[in-house]
């Protein structure tokens, strides 16, 4: 994927944070990313790196205590800090989202096909009869069988990974230029979630939908994504083609990341999983240091005086925010390869 | 007298809740030192396999031997000489620690419950090896487990259940709540701790890259049912069950390149339910390859090595079809 033409979504400097009795803890620190058409764009990190908070920021999802500041633009329209009511325009019928857990974003006491044509009836204004129709369609496009019967049930008679499909059905009926996936096979088995990624991809081949999907599953960024965002305490730490981060990860927790999974081939008698000493670091601001200094084994006084900024490493489009780049040492998937 | 020789040894097991068939005729055995992995998506019933193991429930029928003991119907009491032999460690650290014990207290709690009676003094010299030997440093055992992080926690319960020397470890997704690098450093541990010790593993998980870091043998699970079981070596080369090829091609690998190349075989999402199976296979109504005699025969069980296949397309020599390699438009019929 080239991100020649302008971006969809542009985001600079986004920053959010949030008041808490014992202080303001900083989420999400200054995390600039594009998203251009048709592109799928994965956003790995651990849990409490602010991937998810980064994600509801975009369409202004968060609770009002939040303090989000810097500029997310949807085709060139500023949407920090607009009004809820241009906000409600956007949700849904500009940008989607689908969730990690189906059951609770449904209404268990409303068919799915009615779920879906309320989409419609509100951002179309779609008489009732139209809605159930393209329900109907919108159900065949995202691989339900049967999708004429299927309509009329509601979320409890329906799979979890059938489930998930409605939420994406939804998310894509009124044709949204941004669709974002946060942890969306998380809950599902592999299985399915397999089928899950497919649907995913086929609506961006058929539709042209940007995609920005969120997990902390390396297996599924690889699969899908076409660049990939590595996040980590709060900040973008590596940004790069989906390829080039695997085979020559720069910064040294995406390095650790890669060879702390199991990859195939490997066990335990022969060959032992890296760890990444210590822990993540508490969500404070500490915008003087490396946040992954701690735990890097390569860190030193620069790292501890002075944040590093995302630099380019050499490779197309590949930046990383780290004062001592890896030189790039072979991955174990590359190891695994030979 | 020596010893028996199998640490675990489960026959025809059974665990019906009402009209629930979670678990329907599931035999395993597992010999001493040895890591079996029980692998299953959700709803195959792994977990009320290992519950049965260790007695959390009783089984409808079938029985479970501990070393050669049947403790399957045994009451509390007389269960009790045997509690320590099986030690279980469940998923979520957060949930299966006491918040108002202190670690040395959740840590010894076994060996209280054995109705040692122990003074303080001598409980603190039998915790802090323990702790030592997970990785955590002995003033740990004064703190509560919400001042530790989630790895922390889950050494906590791998102290727990080894504190007793059990012969068996139930451990039911020790890693699955974790985050990636942690996940490495329990697995790691795990792997240490039973090379070291040689307890005997019943490893329970759906994440098939930790299968393969762990596991010795592996047994696959599908609605209460086993369907495949094998040495790691084999299932991951030449899985024989349609199943167990679809779930691991379907396992993506964290190498864009290679996972770019394969082609998962895309399965209906259309789980049955365990209170109405379907008939002869249970695995045919989401089988690319089902047919007739699939609906109406259960299909008996193909040995292979020193494993089993329950497919009708199975050869006794251990070959049969393959679901990822056969014609793409059938399978996603």
């Amino acid at each position: 994927m080239t991100t020649a033409s302008a971006p969809v979504l542009e985001i600079r400097d986004l920053s959010v944070s949030f008041p808490t009795e014992t202080g303001t803890v900083s989420a999400v620190d200054a995390v600039s990313l594009d998203l251009a058409a048709g592109e799928i764009v994965g956003m790995v990190g651990e849990s409490g790196c602010g991937k998810s908070v980064t994600a509801m920021s975009i369409a202004g999802l968060l609770p009002g205590s939040a303090r989000v500041t810097g500029s997310v633009r949807l085709d060139g329209t500023q949407l920090v800090g607009a009004r809820e009511s241009d906000l409600r325009r956007v949700r849904g019928r500009e940008i989607a989202y689908i969730f990690q857990e189906p059951m609770t974003s449904l209404n268990p006491v409303l068919t799915v096909g009615r779920q879906i044509g309320e989409v419609l009836q509100v951002h179309e204004r779609m008489s009732r009869r139209a809605a159930r129709a393209r329900a109907v369609e919108l159900l065949t496009l995202v691989g339900i069988p049967s999708a004429a019967q299927r309509v009329d049930n509601y979320p409890h008679q329906l799979s979890g990974g059938m489930r998930q499909r409605v939420m994406i059905a939804m998310a894509v009926a009124c044709g949204p230029k941004v669709l974002v996936a946060d942890e969306p096979t998380t809950a599902l088995d592999v299985t399915v979630q397999a089928g899950i990624l497919q649907v995913l991809r086929d609506l961006r081949d058929r539709l042209g939908t940007s995609v920005l999907i969120i997990t902390h599953d390396l297996g599924v960024i690889a699969d899908i994504a076409d660049r990939v965002v590595v996040m980590y305490a709060g900040r973008v730490v590596e940004r790069a083609p989906v390829d080039d981060l695997f085979a020559h990860p720069r910064h040294r927790y995406t390095a650790g990341l890669l060879s702390a999974s199991p990859q195939p081939g490997r066990h335990a008698g022969t060959d032992r999983l890296t760890e990444i000493p210590g822990l993540v670091p508490v969500l404070a601001s500490q915008p003087d240091a490396c946040t992954f200094a701690d735990r890097c084994p390569a860190a030193d006084e620069q790292c501890r005086a002075a944040a590093p900024p995302l630099e380019d490493v050499g490779g197309a489009d590949h930046v990383a925010a780290c004062w001592h780049p890896c030189v790039t040492a072979p991955t174990a998937a590359q190891e695994a390869n030979r | 007298m020596t010893p028996h020789p199998n640490a675990l040894e489960i026959a025809d097991l059974v665990m019906h809740f009402g009209p629930v068939r979670a678990v329907d005729g599931v035999s395993l055995t597992i010999p001493r030192g040895r890591v079996t992995a029980l692998v299953g998506e959700s709803g195959s019933g792994k977990s009320t396999v290992g519950r049965c193991v260790v007695r959390l429930v009783e089984p409808t029928a079938g029985t479970v031997r501990i070393a050669g003991t049947d403790v399957t119907h045994l009451s509390r009491r007389r269960l009790r000489p045997h509690r320590g032999a099986v030690s279980i460690v469940f998923q979520d650290p957060a949930a299966s620690l006491d918040p108002r014990m202190l670690v040395g207290e959740i840590v010894a709690e076994p060996l209280r419950l054995a109705g040692k009676r122990i003074s303080r003094r001598e409980r603190d010299a039998r915790v802090a090896p323990q702790l030592e030997r997970v990785g955590l440093r002995a003033e740990v055992a004064r703190r509560y487990p919400h001042e530790l992080s989630g790895g922390q926690r889950q050494r906590v319960s791998i102290a727990r259940a080894l504190i007793s020397e059990p012969m068996l470890l139930i451990a039911d997704e020790p890693t699955s709540a974790l985050d990636v690098s942690v996940q490495a450093s329990v697995l790691n541990l795990l792997a240490d701790l039973q090379r070291d010790i040689g307890f005997a593993c019943l490893f329970i998980t759906h994440d098939l890259s930790a299968v393969e870091y762990l596991a010795d043998d592996i047994a696959v699970m599908y609605l209460g049912q086993l369907v495949e079981t094998g040495s790691r070596e084999r299932i991951f080369a030449r899985p024989a069950h349609p199943y167990t090829q679809a779930l691991l091609s379907a396992a993506p690998v964290a190498d864009p390149v290679r996972q770019r190349h394969r082609q998962p075989v895309l399965l209906g999402d259309d789980l049955p339910s365990a209170l109405d199976p379907p008939s002869g296979c249970r695995f045919r109504t989401r089988c690319p390859l089902a047919f007739d005699r699939c609906a109406t025969e259960v299909p008996e069980q193909t040995m292979i090595g020193d494993g089993m296949a329950a497919c009708h397309l199975v050869q006794s020599d251990g070959t049969g079809p393959d679901v990822r390699t056969a014609d793409p438009s059938e399978v996603l019929s």
